[in-house]
């Protein structure tokens, strides 16, 4: 178990990299990085079937707006509290992905893109066409005291910052290991099996569209919960989220951090978020910067961040 | 007015908006059917098209006539050099690897869509029709423009199955459709094909963009929904089936003239959307494509 102790204390040693950042990041740098921990969990999810399973999805805005959606309509409309209404929207994010996989896991390749990009937008339009509840293209506000959780040890506020990059940094961390536990699992390693050659995979006896549907289902469920905790954490919930864009900026970041690693979303996620934010404090042009990244990255630097990490230095990053 | 007449407005929106939708789609398709990649960036060309024939019409600006004119015959020249650099300079590097082009030009698209941001400005700007005449129906006086976008497009359609057809150019795109390797050891240079192939189904969009812009205005965000009936209507057509095509642009163009107008045209983009996702699913040749090879 040498090996798995390694790995162990690598992704320990970025959590508490994380952990100690809480207490030394400046205000608006520490607000960055509260959002950022939430998108870098919505691009592990995207990882999974992106990186792991080799599905280009150009659909995942519509799990993330599950999540979003799933929590904040049913604290606005069904009086939720947290709790409840984060594990309803795991519900919705999972029923959503099991549903689109059914019917879109039956095409490969380009058609797949195609389908899901085409749900994803269904989605999006459904939010706006039922804006009596969604509040269509406005979103919702959810109030600060929607935003609380009675605990036995007294009453957690997510409005306040602090909390709000500890409990982030809690869902990051349960994903990361999640996600490093899933693909040393049999299951993670057929799921590469599946990736590399769907047939020979089929011919050793595996059924490959399960495998396929559980990733989808679990990457469905994981990027909910990213959306849930956006919504919850940052109080707003805006049909802004569930279009095309934020189906391609997972893409994006997981792309530059590496696919297939499990370290690379985070990375990938900050690169960009900070060069996004770096870009637009001289220049209001931050898609010619995303645009530009996206083309340089296929055209240059196809294996992102840690993927070349992985190929030059350290075989053994999972 | 009464329902009938009510009927024959929404119909006639309905090929107005069919006319506009055949064009782009074909460009799509062909680019879909010879190439095998799928261009996401087709709307922003699309988007482009209209936004420098707003910068044409303007500049040359003589009577709405000479300017639309020149609009007609310079945006889509424009749009296909930049079509032919894009093609040139990234996806001819990617060696048209179906997803490295897919990422490839949704970093087109946002580019595409942050010069026009930049360059032209979030507004909303029409350009003049080269004309304008109003044909008086019994019930409702209907723009003569608007009909001859309907006849500009069959022409343009009709030319295009004629050139397919009916030429050396068409033979030689045909061929690289049907089989690549083949076509190259042949001798016909399957790069050029591509290239050529690539702006011009750039350009068909942008021609499209120019004709629809005269009834809506020009605007940097202009290129989403083309791109989204493009897929439906190539997806549902069938891949590189012209008739299929022209087929699937009236049924969509037309259903969405009547469900926008008696129910909501978010609807209409709503159940044209999860119709590509479910033909896509049951039938991936489309409605009237044959089974690939």
């Amino acid at each position: 178990m040498k090996a798995g102790a390694r790995l162990y204390a690598l992704h320990g040693a970025v959590i508490a990299v994380l952990l100690a950042l809480n207490f030394l990041l400046p205000a608006y740098h520490h607000g960055l990085m509260a959002r950022i921990l939430v998108l870098a969990t919505f691009a592990m999810g995207y990882n999974l079937t992106f990186g792991y399973g080799g599905l280009l999805s150009l659909g995942h805005a519509m799990f993330f707006a599950a999540g979003l959606y799933g929590a904040g309509l049913s604290i606005q409309h069904l009086g939720f509290g947290v709790p409840e209404a984060f594990l309803a929207a795991l519900a919705c994010g999972a029923l959503l992905a099991l549903v689109v996989g059914v019917l879109a896991l039956r095409t490969t390749g380009v058609a797949f893109m195609i389908v899901t990009l085409m749900f994803s937008q269904a989605v999006h339009l459904a939010i706006i066409y039922f804006s009596a509840f969604t509040g269509g293209d406005q979103g919702l506000m959810l109030r600060p005291q929607q935003r609380r959780v009675e605990t036995v040890l007294g009453t957690l506020n997510l409005t306040d910052p602090n909390t709000r990059y500890l409990v982030a940094l809690a869902l990051f961390t349960v994903v990361l290991f999640l996600m490093l536990a899933l693909v040393r699992s049999g299951f993670g390693r057929v799921l590469v099996a599946i990736r590399e050659n769907e047939e020979r995979t089929r011919m050793l006896g595996y059924d490959t569209f399960s495998g396929r549907l559980a990733a989808l289902v679990v990457s469905g469920t994981v990027c909910a919960a990213a959306g849930a905790a956006y919504g919850i954490l940052f109080g707003y919930v805006g049909a802004n989220f569930a279009s095309v864009q934020y189906s391609i900026l997972p893409l994006l970041w997981v792309l530059l951090g590496g696919a297939a690693t499990t370290l690379g979303p985070l990375f990938g996620t900050v690169f960009m978020y900070y060069v996004v934010d770096i870009a637009s404090g001289y220049t209001s042009a931050y898609m010619l910067v995303v645009g530009v990244v996206l083309i340089l990255l296929v055209l240059f630097f196809r294996k992102g961040l840690l993927g070349t990490v992985r190929e030059r230095w350290l075989r053994w990053l999972p | 007015m009464a329902f009938g007449p009510h009927l024959l407005l929404a119909i006639l929106e309905g090929l107005v908006t069919s006319a506009v939708l055949a064009l782009t789609a074909l460009g799509l398709s062909l680019v879909f059917g010879v190439m095998r990649v799928v261009n996401v960036a087709h709307g922003e060309f699309f988007m482009l098209g209209a936004v420098l024939a707003w910068a044409v019409a303007t500049t040359v600006g003589a009577s709405p006539a000479s300017g639309f004119a020149a609009a007609l015959v310079i945006a889509p020249l424009i749009v296909g050099v930049v079509a032919l650099l894009a093609e040139r300079l990234v996806l001819r590097r990617v060696n048209y690897d179906p997803e490295a082009t897919i990422v490839a030009t949704i970093g087109l698209l946002y580019i595409l869509q942050q010069l026009a941001l930049t360059f032209y400005g979030a507004d909303a700007r029409p350009v003049p029709p080269p004309f304008n005449l109003r044909i008086s129906l019994p019930w409702f006086g209907y723009s003569a423009y608007k009909l001859s976008i309907i006849a500009t497009s069959a022409a343009l359609l009709l030319l295009s199955w004629l050139v397919l057809t009916r030429t050396r150019a068409g033979l030689i795109m045909r061929a690289t459709q049907y089989d690549r390797e083949t076509a190259q050891a042949f001798g016909i240079p399957v790069g050029r094909v591509y290239a050529t192939v690539f702006a011009i189904g750039a350009m068909l969009a942008a021609i499209a963009a120019v004709l629809i812009v005269p009834i809506s205005q020009a605007h940097y965000l202009m290129g989403q929904d083309p791109l989204l009936l493009s897929f439906a209507v190539v997806i549902i057509g069938g891949l590189g089936s012209l008739r299929g095509t022209v087929v699937a642009a009236l049924l969509i163009g037309i259903s969405d003239g009547v469900i926008s107008m008696f129910f909501s045209p978010t609807l209409a983009k709503l159940i044209a959307t999860l119709a590509v996702a479910m033909v896509l699913v049951f039938r991936p040749q489309g409605l009237f494509g044959k089974v690939a090879r």
